[in-house]
């Protein structure tokens, strides 16, 4: 690890204004991903500005159909909150198998979606519910707010604060674990709004990051069982290869994955 | 059995310090004035070194000194040698390329070091090394084994033209292509034993401390035998001679193999030492694991077996391409030669054995010796062919291998090995009753009607441990004997120090080493302290590995445990004014058997060390050592049964029993080793699924970290149902056959078989990952 500042903030403002007094600061939620790159010198902040101890950034809230999750909460306690396991198990689930124990209680909703990690599960979660990422200066919906590999809407600077969550009516999350790092090999989050829109997102599959999966979403929306899948054709190309997954291996995650995610959703 | 002796559940002495971090490992050694190494390592698979600018970095922060691989030429340190020669068919010896421990010219795989940096924190030594400009001209590179044999393929050492090592022979090529000519069926089958990296909990690390006023070097060193790696050190790499050179191997977090060779890192360490008057400090992170400890296994092998019409072998040819690597490791020669063709009978007849195996260079890390050595290529070859020709011949695959078993004993193979006991039905019944092998079928059925692949698949294994009787090897082409030493120290108030020069590093040797004197003295093993990793206390040792401390090591503790309690007891004898035949050791007394009269063990070392009593002409004192060399291998054997279920639609596979029935010998302590099985059984699942040390058609690493190089973990394994059937080794006095790899050896032929046993398809190779289970599964 190179040498940096480090910093523990104590508010959002504090936070933004040590980020802007820096040459190049670098936000620290859980630090599962800039640690390690950090420690492998492949990232050399001049500053770390540790988000971990805001305590406006914790916690759960379910309000009427909305629920809300602050940035700064650990997966693990995500998964053990009532509110999520009552309002949408798919993201209790989702968390329960994300990372690794280590991972979950050090990991936050803020940090992952922040780095978009194409194989990260919560952006596929996000995507399919229509959630809205809300930040110190703005809320921006999903749809905008992934933009390929390792990017998001997110200005220099900016701070998520919470993502909320409209309560859909069914929603179910399945996914093919990468053997070795435990990210999504394939992950695929469908879910049934309750104006009855379905959305369908896929993570770990596509060269370009988080993905919507019209065709899947057509089938289901005519037919909301994982039958409804069994015709649909996901084609290979732009989809990731790899040692662990060729593309072909992946298009094919992509529909088992949604038929047991639509299994599980019920 | 006392509740401390032989076979007893002991709890594991040494744990209470590894589980409160009170371990004292390399790292955890700080000397006064210690600098710390960081190598510079090279990028590239294969290229030409141009040039080493380190003037920016000389004046940087707390450099001490940049040194170099021209440097360590030029000083005569010793290239790295191979400790095993073997001999081509044609009579040649193997064509070795000089390795030395930083490349001066031509590096030849990605990471092997051009220079170091010294500096006065680990940090600044690696800010500095960022400030080194190495010029490199990149020359093609070859990691594939075929495309290295390749003509026009790119060439690694001049001394190994086409890249070839040796092209090695063993058993009788006319008698087994005449039983393949004979034949009934002939089963074929191609396999390729994937590559993999070793990773060790604790990486390799090194500190060197050189006396300048007695000319002596200090090597503190992960090293599974500090006593070979000071051997070797001496005797060959000019370091300095044996009496001036101590190396202690502290605790040490795990080998498996990858920590019984000298590495370029502690040359380098030595060497530095003395050249900047400071002791130097070398704790490798983990991507330098994946890039430089010594890899496993990976073979390409083409095989026919012969049956006659009653389904009996009667013949076995076997080709094999072994990858070594950019160098060629200290042992690595012998890996894919004695250590796997002598294995290729299994546990089975066969007449006619021949086996081929051509060694190749390529630009990857060298390969060596890793937790079975050659012995799981051997079984997982044999096993694989024994189910492909039960599906072939329509038999049972249990059945098929009950009709071929050798039963008779000693039995001598067609490729060496005598084997000299085992009961191969006894360990087949076993593990068959425990995953009720006979309700198989219904089981399957039931999968098959809710949707599920289910499979079965069954591996016999063998293994040669126990290394090893040293005339045989030496005859082999092995450069050291494979003996072991002991000493035990009776201190004058009755405790007792044992002396070896086996070396823990996991195995739990500090317990089952005192079981011995516990069960021989009838004294609770708090009294016995074990001391061994240190070459200025213990008198010599080869260290462990191969599965040899409790067979060879814990022998050499019982001769010399004999030798002591003889003297004991004369000494007993005539304090107590008996005949020394008379005396009988029983509960921590020396008693005169029949009567009431005894001398407690204490009282019979005071005596030893007070002299004021002795027998005439007696020695004071009550110490011994003893040397001990096997007269044979030991054959530990077995059989692994897996059930599994596959998942079709993404290829997964999900286990549902994993039964173990092993013959070891005599057990120590069960508990530890239940505890070697599972950590072995866990090695050879995590080859059949996961792991898999990959290189780009260039000598890139794809696998050099734990985000990509799948290593099992404990959701990736079931509970392993264990038991022991045993036929006590006829070649040690306690015997013990040895525990620490059959795990590894026998358990992914099992896993394979079942695989494309549930899959219906033959052909699939390691690791069975879900992708490539899925394509099986759905290839036309």
């Amino acid at each position: 690890m190179y040498q940096t500042v480090y910093h523990r903030a104590s508010s959002v403002d504090e936070a933004v204004s040590l980020f802007s007094k820096s040459s190049e600061a670098k936000f620290l939620a859980g630090g599962q991903t800039l640690l390690p790159v950090m420690k492998q010198r492949l990232a050399s902040p001049s500053d770390v500005i540790d988000l971990g101890k805001i305590k406006e950034l914790q916690g759960v809230e379910l309000s009427g159909d909305v629920l809300t999750i602050k940035a700064g909460t650990t997966y693990f306690d995500i998964m053990q909150n009532a509110d999520v396991k009552k309002a949408i198990p798919a993201i209790a689930y989702l968390t329960s198998v994300l990372g690794d124990p280590a991972v979950r209680y050090r990991g936050t909703i803020g940090g992952s979606i922040a780095n978009n990690d194409p194989a990260a599960d919560y952006p596929a979660a996000l995507l399919a519910l229509g959630a809205t990422v809300k930040t110190n200066k703005r809320s921006i919906a999903a749809d905008d707010f992934f933009q390929g590999l390792f990017t998001t809407a997110l200005e220099d600077g900016e701070i998520i604060t919470a993502v909320s969550f409209p309560v859909p009516a069914k929603a179910g999350y399945e996914k093919m674990r990468h053997p070795a790092s435990r990210f999504a090999l394939t992950g695929v989050f469908v879910a049934q709004t309750k104006s009855g829109e379905i959305r369908v997102a896929a993570t770990g599959a596509s060269e370009s990051g988080v993905m919507r999966v019209p065709a899947i979403e057509t089938a289901v929306k005519a037919n909301w069982s994982p039958s409804a899948i069994d015709s649909v054709s996901i084609p290979a190309s732009n989809l990731l290869a790899d040692i662990h997954g060729t593309a072909e291996y992946r298009a094919n995650l992509i529909k088992v994955m949604a038929q047991r995610a639509v299994a599980a959703a019920g | 059995m006392g509740v401390e002796g032989i076979g007893a559940r002991v709890v594991r002495k040494e744990d209470k310090r590894f589980i409160t971090g009170k371990g004292r490992y390399v790292d955890d050694i700080k000397l006064q004035g210690m600098t710390h190494a960081h190598f510079i390592r090279s990028p590239h698979a294969h290229a030409k070194v141009k040039g080493i600018d380190s003037s920016a970095a000389l004046k940087m922060p707390g450099v001490v000194a940049v040194l170099t691989g021209q440097e360590i030429v030029d000083d005569k340190v010793g290239n790295l040698i191979c400790g095993w020669a073997i001999t081509s068919k044609d009579g040649s010896p193997m064509k070795m390329g000089a390795w030395p421990a930083m490349a001066p010219e031509t590096v030849r795989f990605v990471g092997q070091a051009v220079a170091v940096v010294i500096a006065e924190s680990k940090n600044l030594a690696r800010d500095a090394a960022e400030a080194v400009v190495v010029n490199y001209e990149e020359l093609p590179a070859v990691a594939d084994v075929h495309a290295a044999i390749k003509s026009g393929a790119p060439q690694l050492h001049p001394e190994a033209p086409g890249n070839q090592v040796y092209d090695w022979v063993i058993g009788d090529e006319g008698a087994a292509d005449a039983a393949i000519a004979k034949a009934a069926n002939v089963v074929k089958l191609d396999v390729t034993n994937n590559r993999l990296a070793p990773n060790a909990m604790e990486p390799r690390a090194a500190i060197a401390d050189y006396d300048s006023a007695e000319e002596h070097f200090t090597l503190y060193t992960t090293s599974q035998n500090p006593h070979v790696a000071r051997l070797v050190l001496s005797a060959f790499y000019n370091i300095a001679p044996e009496h001036k050179l101590r190396v202690i191997a502290p605790d040490v977090g795990g080998g498996f193999g990858s920590k019984i060779f000298i590495y370029p890192e502690e040359m380098v360490a030595l060497w530095a030492s003395k050249k900047v008057g400071r002791p130097v400090k070398w704790t490798g992170d983990r991507t330098e694991a994946f890039l430089t400890d010594a890899h496993g296994r990976d073979h390409v092998t083409h095989a026919e077996m012969a049956f006659d019409a009653n389904n009996k072998i009667i013949g076995l040819k076997v080709k094999t391409y072994a990858n070594f690597g950019a160098y060629m490791s200290l042992f690595s020669s012998s890996v894919p030669t004695y250590l796997y063709a002598t294995l290729l009978s299994g546990q089975y007849n066969i007449p006619a054995i021949h086996a081929e195996v051509i060694g190749v260079y390529t630009n990857t890390t060298p390969v060596d010796a890793y937790r079975g050595a050659g012995r799981p290529e051997a079984s997982y070859l044999i096993e694989r062919l024994m189910e492909t020709a039960a599906r072939q011949l329509k038999v049972d695959p249990a059945a098929l291998r009950r009709t071929n078993f050798i039963t008779q004993f000693p039995h001598q193979t067609p490729v060496i090995m005598a084997y000299d006991t085992g009961d191969f039905n006894a360990s087949l019944d076993a593990a068959m009753k425990a995953i009720d092998y006979a309700g198989f079928a219904g089981r399957k059925a039931k999968a098959k009607a809710e949707g599920k692949l289910r499979g079965i698949g069954v591996s016999c294994y063998i293994e040669a441990c126990g290394i090893a009787p040293s005339k045989a090897v030496g005859s082999l082409g092995a450069g050291v004997g494979l003996w072991e030493s002991a000493e035990v120290r009776v201190n004058p108030v009755g405790t007792i120090e044992v002396l070896t020069g086996s070396h823990s590093h996991g195995q739990g040797h500090e317990t089952t080493f005192c079981q011995l004197v516990a069960e021989r003295l009838g004294v609770p093993i708090s009294q016995v302290s074990i001391v061994h990793g240190d070459t200025d206390k213990v008198q010599f040792g080869m260290g462990t590995y191969g599965s040899r401390s409790a067979a060879v090591g814990l022998t050499a503790i019982l001769k010399a445990m004999e030798k002591m309690e003889s003297k004991a007891k004369k000494i007993a004898a005539h304090a107590l004014e008996a005949s020394e035949g008379d005396i009988v050791i029983e509960n921590g007394e020396f008693k005169v058997a029949g009567t009431d009269k005894a001398i407690a063990f204490p009282m019979v070392a005071l005596a030893a060390y007070t002299a004021h009593n002795l027998p005439d002409g007696m020695e004071p004192g009550l110490k011994e050592s003893a040397f001990y060399d096997p007269t044979n291998f030991t054959f530990p054997a077995g059989t692994y049964i897996c059930e599994l279920e596959v998942d079709a639609g993404t290829g997964k596979t999900s286990f549902v029993n994993f039964v173990a029935a092993d013959d070891f010998g005599r057990l120590i302590n069960p508990m530890i080793v239940e505890g070697q099985v599972h950590g072995g059984l866990v090695q050879g699942i995590g080859q059949a699924l996961l792991e898999h040390a990959i290189y780009d058609a260039n000598g890139q690493p794809v696998t050099a970290s734990f985000m990509d190089y799948a290593m099992p973990r404990a959701d990736d394994v079931p509970s392993f149902n264990l038991s022991h059937t045993t036929t006590l080794c006829p070649g040690n006095p306690l015997g013990i056959k040895g525990c620490g790899e059959a795990g590894a050896i026998g358990a992914s032929a099992a896993v394979i078989n079942a695989i494309t046993d549930a899959i219906g398809k033959n052909n699939l190779e390691m690791p069975a990952t879900p992708d490539r289970v899925w394509r099986t599964i759905h290839a036309a």
